[in-house]
C-alpha cells in the first residue's frame, strides 16, 4: 500500500507542477521533503506502476486533433490477438476490456481528425472488426481527483491544480 | 491553432513523462537544443492556451484500490440530454461526461459518464444517484465495468516529420 508521504506527493501533483528551473525543489519546499526525496519517491511510484506517467497531459484538440473513443466486439477466442493488434498502434492512448458484447474500449488520440479516421480504418483492416467510433459531441465534465485517503472527500488540495 | 515544428518536438519530448532530474527542463532544452527558458515559456502558454490539461500525476487507479471502474451509459431524451448532462458531470466521483453518438440497432445510448469506486456496490450507488438524477429523461442504462487495462500510455504523437501533417 501506499505510504502517507507518497499518497500526500500523488495528491499534491495532481496538476501545477512548477515551471521553474528546480521544481521538484520546490514541491519538496511545499511537502517538506528534499528534491532527492521527491525525485526518489516518484521514480519508484513510476516503476511499481501507481501512476502510469508524471509529466504534461496533451489536449490535443486545442491543437486541431482529435480523441475518438471507440469500441469493437472481438470474439472471446481472439481476444488477445485482437488486442495486440489494437495497442500496435501508437494512436491509440488507452485500451480497457469491459463486460459487453462491445467488449473492447479504446481511445484513438490523432493530429487531425482524418488521421483519426485512418486509424480506425487501419484496425478495421488488420482485425476484421467493425470497429464503432464515439467522437465527442459534447463535454460536460473531465477531470476527477479520487479521494486517496480513506474518508477524503472528492475536492482536492488548493493549491494551483485545474 | 497549429502546431509549430518546435511544439512537435516538445511534445514529443514530454509527451512519455517529464524527466526525474533536478532540472527536467533544462533537460528537455538540452535535447531539443533549445535554451531552458524556451521549453518552460512554452509549456506555460500552452497550459494556458488549453493544449496542455494540467502538468502533474496520473494515477493508475486500479493500483490504488479503486478496482471499480464503470462506464455508465444512459439513453437520454435528445431533447434535455444537454441540460441534464451538466448536472451529471457535477456529481462527485463521476469523471469524463460527454454526450456521443447512438448506433440504432446496436448502441441506444448518448450520455457517457465513467463512474469511480473502491468496489461496485460504491458505483451502483452512483449510478442510482443519476438515475434519480435524469428522471423521466432516461429510458435506460447499463453500466460497463472494464475488467482489465489492456493499454494505457497516452497520447503519443508520431515523431516530427513523421505520420500524418498537421498542417497543410
Amino acid at each position: 500500500m501506499l505510504s502517507p508521504e507518497e499518497i500526500g506527493l500523488i495528491d499534491y501533483l495532481h496538476g501545477g507542477f512548477p515551471l521553474s528551473e528546480r521544481p521538484y525543489a520546490e514541491v519538496g519546499v511545499a511537502l517538506g521533503m528534499s528534491e532527492e526525496a521527491v525525485i526518489a519517491t516518484l521514480q519508484s511510484l513510476l516503476l511499481r506502476g501507481d501512476l502510469t506517467r508524471f509529466g504534461p497531459l496533451f489536449q490535443i484538440e486545442r491543437a486541431g486533433g482529435q480523441f475518438v473513443l471507440a469500441a469493437l466486439r472481438s470474439p472471446q477466442d481472439r481476444f488477445q490477438e485482437v488486442t495486440t493488434l489494437v495497442n500496435a498502434l501508437p494512436e491509440v492512448a488507452h485500451n480497457y476490456r469491459r463486460e459487453h458484447a462491445l467488449n473492447m474500449w479504446f481511445v484513438i488520440g490523432a493530429e487531425s481528425p482524418q488521421h483519426a479516421a485512418d486509424a480506425i480504418a487501419r484496425i478495421e483492416a488488420s482485425t476484421g472488426l467493425k470497429v464503432y467510433a464515439f467522437p465527442k459531441e459534447q463535454e460536460f465534465f473531465v477531470e476527477l481527483r479520487l479521494p486517496l485517503s480513506a474518508g477524503a472527500g472528492t475536492e482536492g488540495g488548493a493549491h494551483g491544480a485545474v | 491553432m497549429a502546431l509549430s515544428d518546435f511544439d512537435r518536438k516538445l511534445i514529443a519530448a514530454t509527451q512519455g513523462g517529464l524527466p526525474l532530474v533536478p532540472q527536467p527542463y533544462a533537460e528537455i532544452a538540452s535535447r531539443l537544443a533549445v535554451t531552458s527558458e524556451q521549453v518552460r515559456e512554452r509549456l506555460a502558454q500552452m497550459l494556458d492556451e488549453g493544449l496542455i490539461r494540467r502538468i502533474g500525476a496520473v494515477p493508475n487507479h486500479y493500483r490504488l484500490g479503486f478496482t471499480a471502474n464503470g462506464m455508465s451509459v444512459w439513453d437520454v431524451d435528445d431533447a434535455q440530454v444537454d441540460r441534464l448532462g451538466e448536472r451529471v458531470g457535477a456529481l462527485p466521483g463521476v469523471s469524463h461526461c460527454y454526450r456521443r453518438p447512438r448506433y440504432p440497432g446496436v448502441w441506444p445510448y448518448n450520455l457517457f459518464a465513467m463512474l469511480h469506486g473502491r468496489n461496485r456496490a460504491q458505483v451502483e450507488t452512483q449510478a442510482e444517484q443519476l438515475r434519480e438524477l435524469l428522471g423521466t429523461a432516461c429510458r435506460s442504462y447499463e453500466i460497463l465495468y472494464s475488467t482489465a487495462i489492456l493499454k494505457k500510455t497516452g497520447l503519443r504523437l508520431a515523431k516530427a516529420g513523421q505520420g500524418a501533417p498537421a498542417e497543410s
